[in-house]
């Protein structure tokens, strides 16, 4: 389900000089293979086959992302979108270039993949607190107000296989929008739950904007963006084709 | 692709370092564990729950098992093949090796999985990956507990009396044998998120572990078999044995049935007594986790696109 555009908050972020992200010339190559066993390794030796196809996820990209900016990437399905979000979050490395970070980092990436089934809300509130790099103290300080904004307060000492899907999501993004990082990067997160709850997401976006947070922002919701963001990068097969005002680029991604 | 090929241009130079850039993905590296002690916490305490879900026995299962096993070599080895007759408390002998396999079993074996099995964060949320194979360590050693608390009071039984060397040899033993396994783990860890086929072989491994070093029978009787050749030495040198040598010292040498049949039969005391090779368990332990470490750090980076 797609936000109500209308319901789409004007963009409340207040760019300023200081950098907080840097992505110098990345560059990163995937290669596809497919099992992993010796088997498979032995038998292509032998044969003098390619083990795997190789691809370019990231060409030569560079990116500098100021404090307080909130900056969109589009781009179609494997233009290299998430690949470059993931290689800011630390989960993979550039194999060309390098990425420099100034503050804590946090992601709504995947939200609710450190959540697990057989814990109770309550644990993987905690669980995932601490995953995403908050202390002990700061997730006892921040606990009820997760737990309210997750509006799953009854359900919070249930373990979390019984909770709806919906249920799911909003607590694992509760706890994703209360780690308070200098660096937020929220990967198509905005179609979670219902639609009041997520006119409360974007409420939240907005207050992270006000409170000079710095974010980089992934979704095919192209409306959305162009009203959140004060920059928008566009991607295709890897390369950042354009760098600019919100409305030329999701133009220019229309354009082809 | 190399991980460690200048494995420094992906880092800030000092001057930006200054600046308050870091590169995501820094971090203490092996100290990780020390330094992100509650999520270490947090992460035991899950794998915990998780892996006695639904299971009406619960940590119970942490003494059926060796129990079992106990008795099944007891009858099979002790009864059958009469080990029980020449050795005494045989089956305070027996328990205290099947309690050091069991745990070098149960380390190396969940560190080797850790990577694999914890797929759903590595491949999408970063966070530091040296606390896995830590935290299936930990919960190796909550399992080892109950083993050893049964071994206590079984050795009590037969008479034995706590003592400082008994104190020496059990700690000496147990950091061996955790340092080593865990650098055993972590290298197996690191390759097992390329090729499945690294669990297979530790399974293999900890099968031949119990054969392989003095659990069922006497160190003596391998000295008769094979000394004075070069397999005797490696025997000797492997660190299973060097462990399992020092908790026969702590749980087994001073019972006073030993004692008595030592009296009688000076071939029932190991070689090197009381603590024997244990400055060559200990060094081959370090070593071992050394490069472990080393594999793991420079590994890591991959880990995610490799799942």
């Amino acid at each position: 389900m797609s936000p109500n555009i209308d319901s789409v908050p004007e963009s409340a972020a207040v760019p300023t000089d200081r950098e907080m992200v840097r992505i110098e010339h990345v560059t990163k190559q995937f290669s596809l293979r497919h099992d992993h066993s010796l088997k498979e390794l032995a038998f292509s030796a032998l044969q003098r086959k390619k083990l795997a196809d190789s691809f370019l996820a990231l060409d030569d990209v560079d990116l500098t992302v100021h404090a307080g900016e909130t900056v969109g990437l589009i781009g179609f399905n494997g233009s290299g979108k998430s690949t470059l979000l993931k290689t800011v979050s630390g989960v993979l490395y550039p194999d060309r270039g390098r990425v420099l970070l100034r503050g804590r980092v946090a992601g709504l990436i995947e939200v609710g993949a450190g959540f697990h089934p057989d814990l109770s809300g309550r644990e993987n509130v905690y669980l995932n607190g601490a995953i995403l790099g908050m202390s002990r103290e700061q997730i006892d300080a921040k606990f009820d107000e997760i737990v309210a904004f997750s509006e799953i307060e009854e359900f919070i000492d249930t373990d979390v296989k019984y909770y709806s899907s919906g249920m799911f999501l909003r607590l694992a993004f509760s706890v994703a929008v209360h780690t308070e990082p200098d660096i937020f990067l929220v990967d198509e997160i905005l179609s979670v739950g219902d639609e009041p709850f997520q006119r409360k997401c974007l409420e939240r976006i907005r207050e992270l904007q006000r409170a000079g947070r710095t974010m980089i922002v992934v979704s095919h919701e192209l409306e959305m963006l162009e009203k959140l963001c004060t920059r928008i990068v566009v991607l295709r097969k890897g390369e950042a084709i354009f760098d600019g005002e919100p409305s030329e680029a999701v133009a220019t991604l229309r354009a082809g | 692709m190399s991980a460690g090929g200048g494995a420094s241009a992906w880092l800030p130079s000092r001057a930006e370092q200054a600046e308050g850039w870091r590169a995501p993905g820094q971090d203490a590296g092996w100290l990780n564990p020390l330094r992100e002690r509650f999520l270490l916490r947090l992460l035991v305490r899950k794998e915990l729950r998780v892996r006695y879900r639904g299971s009406a026995l619960g940590m119970l299962w942490s003494y059926v098992k060796p129990a079992v096993q106990f008795i099944v070599f007891y009858i099979a080895l002790g009864v059958f093949l009469q080990l029980n007759r020449d050795t005494p408390a045989y089956a305070v002998y027996l328990f205290s090796g099947i309690v050091v396999v069991n745990l070098f079993g149960e380390v190396f074996g969940n560190a080797t999985r850790s990577i694999t099995g914890n797929q759903a964060l590595v491949s999408k949320i970063y966070l530091p990956s040296e606390l896995f194979p830590w935290a299936s360590m930990i919960v190796a050693l909550v399992h080892f507990l109950p083993q050893l608390l049964v071994l206590v009071v079984g050795a009590l039984l037969f008479g034995w009396m706590p003592s400082f060397t008994a104190a020496i040899a059990f700690g000496l033993g147990l950091v061996i044998l955790v340092v080593f396994t865990m650098g055993l783990g972590m290298i197996t860890a690191a390759l097992n998120a390329a090729f499945r086929d690294v669990e297979n072989f530790v399974d293999l491994i900890v099968m031949v572990a119990t054969w392989l070093s003095p659990v069922l029978y006497r160190i003596s009787m391998v000295e008769a078999a094979i000394g004075g050749t070069i397999w005797w030495w490696l025997y000797q040198l492997n660190p299973l044995t060097i462990v399992v040598e020092l908790f026969h010292v702590a749980f087994w040498r001073y019972t006073p049935e030993t004692v008595q049949g030592v009296a009688a039969d000076p071939s029932l005391a190991s070689p090197g007594e009381p603590f024997g090779l244990w400055w060559a368990g200990m060094l081959i332990a370090v070593a071992t986790f050394v490069v472990g470490t080393v594999l793991f750090e420079r590994s890591k980076r991959r880990f995610a696109q490799e799942l």
